[in-house]
């Protein structure tokens, strides 16, 4: 049986504060599918699919989790944000900019869920020590960075928040 | 949902139990001595805070599952629905005695945590049935859970434990993670330990006794090897383990 005959079911998901109908979706779609391949929203990216690889990372309901191991039909009722809803009319958040000056971004492909899951750490704990940058990012793997220069840009957005 | 992502799995119906609001809280009899969970109750919410106070063991196996991102979504309930050996919260509901509270089409029934996981990913839960809460007791006296496994982020488990010593029984109960087709509970080792020594407050327990303990408790695992490890490595863990997870509880 393909995905498709298996149901049409309509629901609607609140993504970056707009209400987006999903249609002729499968009802075991997951939420990264739906983001990208039904509502056009390619940020969150598909690598592990099993949650180890956090490139995925949204936040639902104020609490950054993996897309890929949310059901989207189970996600009727929350508020997601993607990185796609963080910066205002296109422009690049102070994370984003953090990122791009201490070089914390190479091939590119885990970026979004580290920006994701930093601007979520920094929401809810402006002030994270070392250790707590380092734990709050621990689902978020990048291959190429080592991680230096990440834990750099944390700080630089840190600094600069405080300065301000 | 891995199992849809990797594994071909396809759902044909899907319940969205997020509404339920009762599945989402937890609460502390005090008469009883009890802590109450809601099987949709996330990990992050037991990490810290008054569960942790109440359940130190439960909150300790609950910040060593995956990464804060899984820790944010994962349930009780998800664990015990899965029932994997590795299941890192199974080992903390064995040695507490837990009692699963069920409901489903024929009404609502307790199933003590003994009689509740059957093997590899098989449970007692029937057609139709879902996991409501878990009932754990309040104990007075050490708890700890332990974990190997090859980093300490974003890892399942290659062998876990987890002790509790009630002080006001005299008794530990100590139950191994990922050594065998279901969590082990030690019972020869326990009654071993019971006959040998008081277990009661101010109780001293000397190093070769520790030792003892922990040959005793990898005597009762039956692990295997897999792609994760190995049997000689996990049998050599959970001795380890016991051992200090015993050390600890009379420190």
């Amino acid at each position: 049986m393909s995905a498709q005959e298996l149901g049409n079911e309509i629901y609607t998901l609140k993504v970056n504060g707009q209400s987006h109908p999903v249609k002729d979706a499968w009802i075991g779609e997951s939420l990264l599918y739906v983001l990208r391949e039904r509502l056009g929203l390619p940020g969150a990216k598909g690598a592990c699919e099993q949650g180890e690889c956090g490139s995925c990372t949204v936040v639902m309901d104020s609490q950054a989790v993996c897309s890929c191991l949310v059901m989207a039909a189970a996600a009727v009722d929350t508020e997601i944000l993607t990185v796609e809803g963080l910066g205002e009319n296109g422009s690049l958040t102070d994370i984003q900019q953090a990122f791009l000056a201490a070089g914390g971004v190479q091939c590119g492909f885990c970026t979004p869920g580290f920006i994701v899951a930093v601007h979520h750490l920094l929401d809810s704990n402006p002030e994270p020590s070392d250790d707590q940058i380092r734990e709050s990012l621990s689902g978020n793997i990048c291959r190429c960075t080592g991680y230096g220069r990440i834990l750099e840009a944390v700080k630089i957005v840190i600094s600069q928040r405080d300065a301000s | 949902m891995v199992e849809v992502n990797l594994h071909g799995r396809q759902p044909q119906t899907v319940i969205n139990l997020r509404r339920v609001e009762e599945l989402h809280e937890w609460s502390h009899r005090h008469t009883q001595q009890t802590v109450t969970i809601g099987s949709a109750v996330p990990y992050s919410v037991m990490e810290t805070g008054k569960i942790a106070e109440l359940v130190p063991a439960l909150a300790q196996a609950a910040r060593t599952v995956g990464s804060p991102q899984i820790r944010a979504a994962g349930t009780l309930g998800g664990n015990l629905g899965t029932c994997s050996p590795a299941g890192d919260s199974l080992p903390v509901l064995s040695a507490l005695n837990a009692v699963i509270h069920l409901i489903g089409p024929q009404g609502t029934r307790d199933v003590a945590w003994g009689e509740f996981m059957l093997g590899v990913k098989k449970n007692a839960l029937g057609s139709g049935e879902f996991v409501h809460s878990i009932t754990v007791p309040v104990i007075q006296g050490w708890q700890g859970y332990a974990k190997v496994g090859t980093r300490n982020a974003m890892v399942i488990a290659t062998a876990s434990a987890c002790l509790v010593r009630d002080t006001e029984e005299g008794l530990i109960s100590i139950a191994l993670g990922s050594v065998g087709p279901t969590i082990i509970r030690c019972s020869q080792a326990e009654k071993w330990l019971r006959k040998t020594t008081s277990l009661r407050a101010g109780a001293q327990i000397n190093a070769d006794l520790a030792v003892e303990f922990g040959r005793r408790v990898s005597d009762e695992a039956t692990p295997i090897d897999d792609h994760r490890s190995t049997a000689a490595y996990r049998r050599h863990c959970v001795a380890i383990l016991a051992q200090r997870l015993l050390v600890r509880s009379l420190a």
